[in-house]
């Protein structure tokens, strides 16, 4: 499916889904209530099939967190980039996807270490290379004097 | 360490149950990955990796330095592959701020990807080697290892860490005796490449510890978000030279070698097939280097515009991912390196479950892990 196809299909299945312009590939951001449910059409319809997440990454916007999930498919060759919105900035909660894609697993426990993001029923949620003393880095709103100096 | 701690309640369900620690300082993991590993007399019942060892937080390092700065970080996740890694970050910035790369850095960029792939397959076929209980293999993969960090140690005046592909083309012109030493290396190794199948390749003992064993399916591969030589064995078609062909790969002539195995030996297989591959396209190119500039002519501030931007590349190891987010300021807003070997560690358990402890030997010597890459 080319990226205007793939847009109907995503708006047929989750009206909240606002597609963003001029992009390469279709970005689309979804609530993150709502993620879940078009993740796993996606993963599981014939006609779409991204059966290969070959990114997942957190972002702060500062207002409010982005989970950007980075689908193509092995058979139909299109790419289809997802962003999960989560607007609580003191409790983020994204469900989890390491069901539908394997990979998840570790890349949402690399989110969690770095963000704070906790994904709902992800079997193993602990941190993935810092310890329990550390903040969560890669906020914007990360303050540490200590081992960050600013020039 | 006290392995009944809270965080390894999933790991120990017993007292009867038995642990063992591999790492962080153990010679077959190349570096400090730390696995605790379930064992039923030698049979392995879960592997779980335990990473940050090397942790030295490149995606935040890369928010503070500005876009010519962050990709010379990137030599230091995967240093097997650094000129491939430095690459990923300038198609990005590229990518970002339009500039069209000149011809002549387009070939020197394959020529030096190429030249890496094969330093770093002659590296991995060494300590694979080593790691399966032969020793000559690694005298002579570094040999000839030797041989390819010499020539780029000519040009990049540095030979592991050489930060020589930058936004607009790369860093300086070819040393004069660049192309003589390439052609000298190539007539020298071609020869070579038939006592590393001497040596190893049909060896029984060799093939009893890798035939069969670390099996992946193909749909496991994808979904674990394998890439590479590992996903490649499972009969993944996977190559992002092929798939999303960058700086000029389209018009070259090499073919994809593919496995359906998905075992060790099928990783070893495809390795083995890769270095010849890359012999080829640097055959292909080294007579005709066309001439004109090295570098786009570019800004010294990079100012590219609100947007985001996703690069993949293959290295050495698979696909390498640069997500790079940009707010219209000096610095990047956010970079995400997506690395091979992150997703390659967590398959992991998969491959090895089941299998006896010393199968995981030769499970992590033909992943073919690199530990910064993991942690960054």
């Amino acid at each position: 499916m080319n990226n205007e196809e793939l847009k109907n299909f995503v708006a047929a299945h989750c009206p909240e889904a606002v597609a963003e312009e001029n992009t390469e590939w279709l970005n689309v951001v979804v609530p993150h209530d709502k993620v879940r449910d078009l993740l796993f059409t996606l993963r599981h319809d014939p006609n779409t099939e991204l059966d290969y997440l070959f990114c997942l990454s957190g972002v702060d916007w500062k207002t409010h967190f982005h989970v950007v999930y980075h689908l193509e498919s092995k058979r139909h060759k299109h790419i289809v980039v997802v962003k999960a919105k989560v607007e609580d900035r003191n409790n983020p909660e994204v469900p989890t996807i390491c069901d539908i894609w394997r990979t998840a697993e570790f890349h949402e426990r690399e989110v969690f270490d770095l963000f704070g993001i906790r994904f709902t029923n992800h079997p193993d949620l602990r941190r993935l290379f810092l310890d329990d003393t550390w903040g969560f880095p890669l906020r914007k709103d990360y303050q540490d004097d200590v081992t960050i100096v600013s020039l | 360490m006290n392995i009944f701690e809270p965080e390894n309640k999933k790991l120990v369900e017993s007292e009867q149950d038995f642990v063992v620690n591999v790492g962080p300082q153990h010679p077959s993991t190349h570096g400090v990955l730390h696995l605790k590993i379930k064992l039923e007399g030698e049979t392995i019942k879960a592997v779980q990796p335990h990473l940050g060892y090397i942790h030295r937080s490149i995606e935040k390092m890369s928010e503070a330095g500005s876009y010519r700065q962050f990709s010379y970080l990137t030599s230091r996740m995967d240093y097997l592959s650094s000129h491939m890694n430095n690459q990923a970050c300038a198609l990005a910035v590229e990518k970002a701020i339009q500039v069209e790369v000149p011809e002549r850095a387009k070939v020197i960029r394959i020529l030096m990807a190429e030249l890496t792939r094969l330093a770093s397959h002659q590296l991995w076929w060494g300590a694979m080697g080593l790691d399966l209980g032969a020793i000559t293999p690694f005298f002579i993969g570094f040999r000839d290892r030797e041989e390819i960090l010499e020539i780029f140690e000519d040009t990049c005046g540095t030979r592991l860490t050489m930060n020589y592909v930058v936004p607009g083309g790369v860093m300086v012109d070819l040393h004069p005796d660049f192309q003589k030493k390439v052609v000298a290396f190539l007539g020298r190794f071609k020869k070579r490449i038939k006592e590393y199948d001497d040596l190893v390749t049909g060896n029984i003992i060799f093939e009893q510890r890798t035939k069969g064993v670390g099996v992946i399916s193909a749909e496991d591969a994808i979904s674990y978000g394998c890439s590479g030589p590992v996903a490649r064995a499972s009969g993944v078609s996977c190559d992002i030279r092929k798939l999303h062909p960058y700086d000029g790969y389209e018009k070259l002539e090499f073919k994809e070698c593919i496995e359906t195995e998905g075992d060790c030996f099928a990783r070893y297989k495809v390795r083995m097939e890769e270095m010849k591959e890359s012999v080829k396209i640097i055959e292909q190119l080294i007579d005709n280097i066309p001439e004109g500039d090295f570098q786009a002519k570019t800004k010294n501030v990079l100012k590219p515009p609100k947007g985001e931007w996703f690069t993949r590349v293959e290295t050495a190891r698979g696909e390498l991912g640069v997500y790079l987010i940009s707010d219209g300021t000096m610095k990047p807003y956010r970079v995400k390196f997506r690395s091979p070997n992150f997703s390659h560690v967590s398959a992991l358990e998969h491959m090895s479950k089941g299998g006896k402890i010393g199968d995981l030997v030769a499970i992590m010597a033909t992943l073919d892990l690199v530990i910064p890459d993991v942690d960054r």
